[in-house]
C-alpha cells in the first residue's frame, strides 16, 4: 500500500508554507478584529471561506460599508482563479468518489494547487489515490493552521512588531513554487504573458485584470507547444 | 463599520458556499469524463498563467508600503529566483528567500 508515502511526502512539500500561513493567519486574525469583527466571526471567515486574499478583500469592504452584494461580487472575483484550478486538477483526480472531490474543493488553496499540480507533472505515473494522498498531506499542515493562526491574531492582537516586511512571504512562496515550472519554452511565455498582461490590465476593476492575463497566458502557452510540437514533427 | 451582524454572517456564509462552488465546479462536474485535447493543453499552463500575474503587482507596487516601489521586496524577490534557479528545492527556496527578505529589511530599511 503506497498511500502514507505519498502523503508524507505530501506532508513534507507542504511543511515550508507554514512559513507563510502562520504570519499570514495572525495578520488577518488582527486585521478582522481591529475591524469589529468578534472571534467568532473572524473564525467564521477562516473556516468557512478559507482563501487569505478574498477574506482580506472582503473585510477591508466591510470596514468601508460598502453594500453585501457588492463584497461578495468583489471578493468572489478574487477568487475565480480556483476554477481554472478545479480545471487543471480535474484530468488528475476526476475519477476519485465525489465527496472525495468535494473534500479536495473545501481544501483547495493557491499553495496546495500549486504543489500538487508540480507533483502530478513531475510524476505521471501516479494513481488517481496516489495523488489524493499527496494532496491531503501537503494539506494536512496547511489548512489547520490557517485556522489556528487566525485564531491566535483575533485572540492574541496586536503583538506582532510592526514594520515586518510579512506581506512579502506569498511573493517568495510562490516564485518557490512557479520558477521550477518553467520547464518549456511554453511554459516560459505563459509566465511572461502573465506578468506583462497583469500590467496591462492593471485598470480594470474588480480584480478581473489577472483573469484576463491568465486567459491570454494560456493561450500563449497551448500555442506555443502547438508550434513546437509541429515543429518538432516537421 | 454599520453592518449589522446577520449582514456579515451573510457575507461570511456566502462567500464561503460562492467559493466552494468555484473551487468545485470543474472537479465536481468533468468527474472521469475525458477531456478534449486542446482543453487539456491550455489546462497546462494554469499554474504559470495565474501565479506570475499574481504577484507581480506585489513585488513591484507593494500594498505594505503604499505601492512604492522597495528595495528590500525587490532584491529578496531577486534572490528567492536566484536561490531556486541554483538550489531547485521550493523548502530551501523559501527559507532563503525570507532569510535574505529579514537581512535586506534590516540592513536597508532600519
Amino acid at each position: 500500500m503506497t498511500f502514507p508515502r505519498d502523503f508524507w511526502l505530501g506532508f513534507r512539500a507542504g511543511l515550508p508554507f507554514l512559513l507563510v500561513i502562520i504570519p499570514f493567519g495572525i495578520v488577518f486574525g488582527v486585521v478582522a478584529t481591529e475591524a469589529g469583527l468578534n472571534v467568532t466571526q473572524t473564525m467564521g471567515f477562516s473556516i468557512l471561506v478559507i482563501a487569505g486574499a478574498a477574506q482580506f478583500v472582503a473585510v477591508q469592504l466591510l470596514v468601508e460599508n460598502a453594500p453585501v452584494l457588492i463584497i461578495l461580487a468583489t471578493s468572489l472575483a478574487v477568487n475565480l482563479r480556483m476554477a481554472m484550478y478545479s480545471a487543471s486538477l480535474a484530468p488528475h483526480l476526476g475519477q476519485i468518489a465525489w465527496w472525495e472531490r468535494a473534500v479536495v474543493s473545501y481544501f483547495m488553496v493557491d499553495q496546495a494547487y500549486a504543489a500538487a499540480i508540480l507533483k502530478y507533472e513531475t510524476s505521471p505515473e501516479l494513481t488517481p489515490r496516489q495523488k489524493l494522498a499527496y494532496y491531503m498531506g501537503v494539506v494536512t499542515p496547511v489548512c489547520p493552521m490557517w485556522y489556528g493562526a487566525t485564531y491566535g491574531g483575533a485572540s492574541l492582537g496586536d503583538m506582532i512588531p510592526a514594520g515586518l516586511p510579512i506581506d512579502f512571504a506569498v511573493p517568495i512562496t510562490f516564485l518557490a513554487l512557479i520558477v521550477p515550472m518553467l520547464r518549456s519554452l511554453a511554459h516560459v511565455v505563459a509566465a511572461l504573458v502573465s506578468i506583462v498582461g497583469v500590467l496591462v490590465f492593471a485598470f480594470v476593476p474588480f480584480n478581473l485584470g489577472l483573469l484576463l492575463a491568465a486567459l491570454l497566458a494560456m493561450v500563449a502557452g497551448a500555442e506555443t507547444e502547438r508550434q513546437m510540437t509541429k515543429r518538432a514533427a516537421r | 463599520m454599520t453592518l449589522s451582524s446577520a449582514e456579515i454572517w451573510l457575507v461570511i456564509v456566502g462567500l464561503g458556499l460562492g467559493s466552494f462552488l468555484l473551487r468545485f465546479s470543474f472537479l465536481g462536474i468533468i468527474g472521469n469524463r475525458d477531456l478534449p485535447e486542446w482543453l487539456l493543453r491550455h489546462l497546462r499552463y494554469t499554474a504559470v498563467a495565474v501565479m506570475p500575474g499574481m504577484i507581480t503587482p506585489m513585488i513591484l507596487f507593494p500594498a505594505a508600503t503604499g505601492g512604492q516601489f522597495d528595495l528590500v521586496r525587490m532584491g529578496a524577490a531577486i534572490a528567492t529566483i536566484a536561490i531556486s534557479l541554483w538550489t531547485r528545492n521550493a523548502t530551501l527556496t523559501i527559507f532563503g528567500g525570507a532569510g535574505v527578505l529579514l537581512a535586506l529589511h534590516f540592513l536597508i530599511a532600519a
